[in-house]
């Protein structure tokens, strides 16, 4: 099915849309539980840095086949991820809140192929996917914002050109 | 060795890797969240300037949870760097250093290049473009494929989705074609 904003009538459906990442949370839970969300983060910052995953270099080694450890670093992380996802299948294992959990399942698009290879580009330019630019932000490289506010910018405009563009 | 101290050193794949592949459980059990990180742009687009186009026409404050994340990310950033930090360069293979010193990149004292990325860089045409355009595409990329390393290559992957396999080899063929084919001539200028 052709995801486009014309069939799109609810929020979850406009929320959804294009990405990979959202809630899926029905449940109302206090505001403040998303403070986990703060620790999970920081968790997850402090691990970029420490396997220099934020690092320009080691980005360039990657695409350059000079080290495998971006390769180690992914393929790891999907596999850890992938027995998880597994796990949590087979054995129907609920959130803390005792809810269902659901993966979202995504239909192909030429989006990804097109999308994919700018980020790419864009990702070999940087040195950093989304994650990284904000790790580096905070161990201290401040012209990051810069690229912070380019990809935000850049975000803008495909909201903004998104029906004009193929998928 | 003190505890402090072993964590202070680079972290080696096999440990970083599984850590980070955790998140995808972390994320799901905690919350029923799913993993991504380039959404927040989106989010971030959607309070502050919607402008009324439609793709940023939702409730993002049931999406504000990745916002969280994301400032937890920038505050680990923060703590790394006043707790955590290790002052030795970043070691990278010979061949990378002789190609980069071509182009007058020597300084391997921080994780970016300090020759490349800094504000006095950007009054340089490579650095306008590696830090303008690169971070214009990174965004508008990520949104378009519907994701981004996190997105698509971890949680996409880790749910066997055959779009994220497509998209994360895509990510890969885009970023050796700009390393190898197109970034000499970038950084030449």
């Amino acid at each position: 099915m052709k995801e486009t904003l014309k069939n799109t009538n609810t929020d979850f459906e406009m929320r959804s849309l294009d990405a990979i990442c959202f809630s899926e949370e029905e449940i109302k839970t206090p505001s403040w539980h998303n403070l986990k969300y703060l620790l999970f983060g920081i968790l997850f910052g402090i691990i970029l840095i420490k396997a220099e995953v934020v690092s320009w270099f080691r980005i360039q080694e990657m695409f350059r086949l000079q080290s495998f450890h971006m390769f180690g670093v992914i393929g790891s992380a999907v596999a850890v991820g992938a027995l998880s996802v597994f796990l949590i299948k087979k054995f129907k294992i609920k959130s803390i809140y005792g809810e269902e959990i659901k993966l979202p399942v995504k239909s192909m698009n030429k989006g990804q192929i097109i999308g994919g290879l700018l980020f790419g580009f864009g990702w070999a330019m940087t040195g950093a996917c989304p994650g990284p630019l904000y790790a580096q932000l905070g161990y201290g490289a401040t012209v990051t914002l810069v690229t912070i506010f380019m990809a935000i910018v850049g975000t803008w405009v495909y909201g903004l050109l998104r029906e004009k563009l193929p998928h | 060795m003190h505890f402090i101290e072993l964590i202070k050193q680079p972290w080696p794949w096999y440990v970083a890797g599984p850590l980070i592949g955790l998140m995808v459980p972390l994320l799901l059990i905690f919350g029923n969240k799913t993993f991504g990180i380039s959404s927040s742009l989106r989010h971030i687009c959607a309070s502050c300037v919607p402008a009324k186009i439609p793709f940023f026409q939702y409730n993002w404050r049931k999406e504000i949870w990745n916002l969280f994340f994301v400032f937890g990310v920038f505050l680990g950033g923060i703590i790394t760097l006043f707790y955590l930090k290790d002052d030795s360069a970043v070691v990278v293979n010979p061949k990378l250093v002789a190609e980069l010193s071509q182009y007058g990149i020597t300084d391997y004292s921080g994780l970016i290049p300090n020759d490349l990325f800094s504000w006095a860089s950007l009054s340089t045409p490579r650095g306008i473009v590696m830090m303008v355009l690169g971070g214009f595409l990174v965004g508008f990329g990520t949104r378009y494929a519907g994701g981004c390393t996190s997105g698509h290559a971890i949680m996409g992957l880790s749910m066997l989705q055959f779009p994220s396999l497509v998209a994360t080899i895509c990510f890969m063929v885009g970023g050796f074609i700009m390393a190898n084919l197109i970034l000499p001539f970038i950084l030449s200028m």
